[in-house]
């Protein structure tokens, strides 16, 4: 404490002595700036995949917001709530072409965020390369399966099928 | 804080572990409502019967968990997309999250007789 109050104007004597040892004659030495890439440095062999996926996470996230509350809206609190479900319910609905639409985009949009997530997820705590190799493996799997599944339900529903 | 940690605590660190956590589960449910809508093209018997299990009362207590999951992810998500976009975004983020919480609490007090009044006939009679 008592050192540095020594010097008058409040500057240290390191950077006293620093500032006026370089001239225009004898400039300080230029550091280049972590991480620049030079002619030398590879090309990147990554595109900018990352990115996608954080900005697909925000925007299908707001389209998610709408689509995950109204289906909630329906299903849950109006018209009796959970109770009046059943085929009939589901088959009054997909007779029109907004709900399948609806469905449809809530189905892909939400597998794709979800499975973007659990990526993360699995990237962020399994360290040994089998393991998230094995764990990816049977997300990427589940996914297709579940996103394809809902699709042809979707696609193929048949109101008369008794 | 114990040493060579990445987690800070408080409004910011928690709100991350709530989303992810609900998240997660929101993840695992998707994958078996997807499966049990798959009914529908098996015969309306099957899909009815399945479809009988989430009208249980124990069920519905699962039901209203969905919904103050979906919530909390839909509103801190809503927040997190502020907080990258809105320049005044990390500045509010403790704000925010308050906000998110206030709000979630008055969606769950809505939706209490929405999702878990038929229970509540079902158990106490009516």
């Amino acid at each position: 404490m008592s050192t540095t109050e020594t010097t008058a104007s409040g500057i240290g004597p390191v950077e006293g002595a620093g500032a006026s040892a370089y001239t225009v004659d004898n400039p300080a030495p230029l550091i280049e700036p972590p991480r620049k890439r030079t002619k030398k440095s590879p090309k990147s062999t990554r595109g900018n995949f990352e990115m996608a996926a954080w900005l697909f996470m925000r925007l299908s996230g707001v389209v998610l917001v709408v689509l995950v509350i109204g289906h909630l809206l329906i299903q849950l609190v109006l018209d009796g709530g959970v109770s009046k479900i059943g085929f009939a319910f589901v088959a009054g609905r997909w007779a029109s072409p907004f709900w399948q639409v609806w469905d449809l985009l809530m189905l892909w949009l939400a597998m794709l965020h979800g499975a973007n997530g659990l990526r993360t997820v699995i990237n962020d705590y399994a360290e040994r390369p089998n393991t998230r190799l094995w764990l990816k493996g049977l997300l990427y799997t589940a996914t297709v399966f579940t996103i394809l599944l809902g699709t042809l339900v979707i696609f193929t529903f048949d109101p008369n099928i008794r | 804080m114990p040493a060579g940690t990445l987690y800070r605590g408080r409004e910011g660190m928690w709100s991350w572990v709530a989303h992810r956590v609900t998240g997660v589960l929101i993840f695992f449910f998707l994958f078996v409502h997807v499966l049990d809508t798959a009914l529908v093209r098996v015969s309306p018997e099957a899909y009815d019967t399945v479809v009988a299990t989430y009208k249980s009362p124990i069920v519905a207590l699962l039901e209203y968990g969905l919904v103050a999951a979906i919530l909390f992810h839909a509103l801190n998500g809503l927040r997190v997309i502020a907080v990258d976009f809105w320049i005044k975004g990390a500045r509010y983020q403790k704000q925010m999250l308050w906000t998110v919480v206030g709000l979630w609490v008055v969606l769950m007090i809505g939706a209490i007789y929405p999702v878990l009044g038929h229970a509540a006939r079902e158990v106490f009679g009516s």
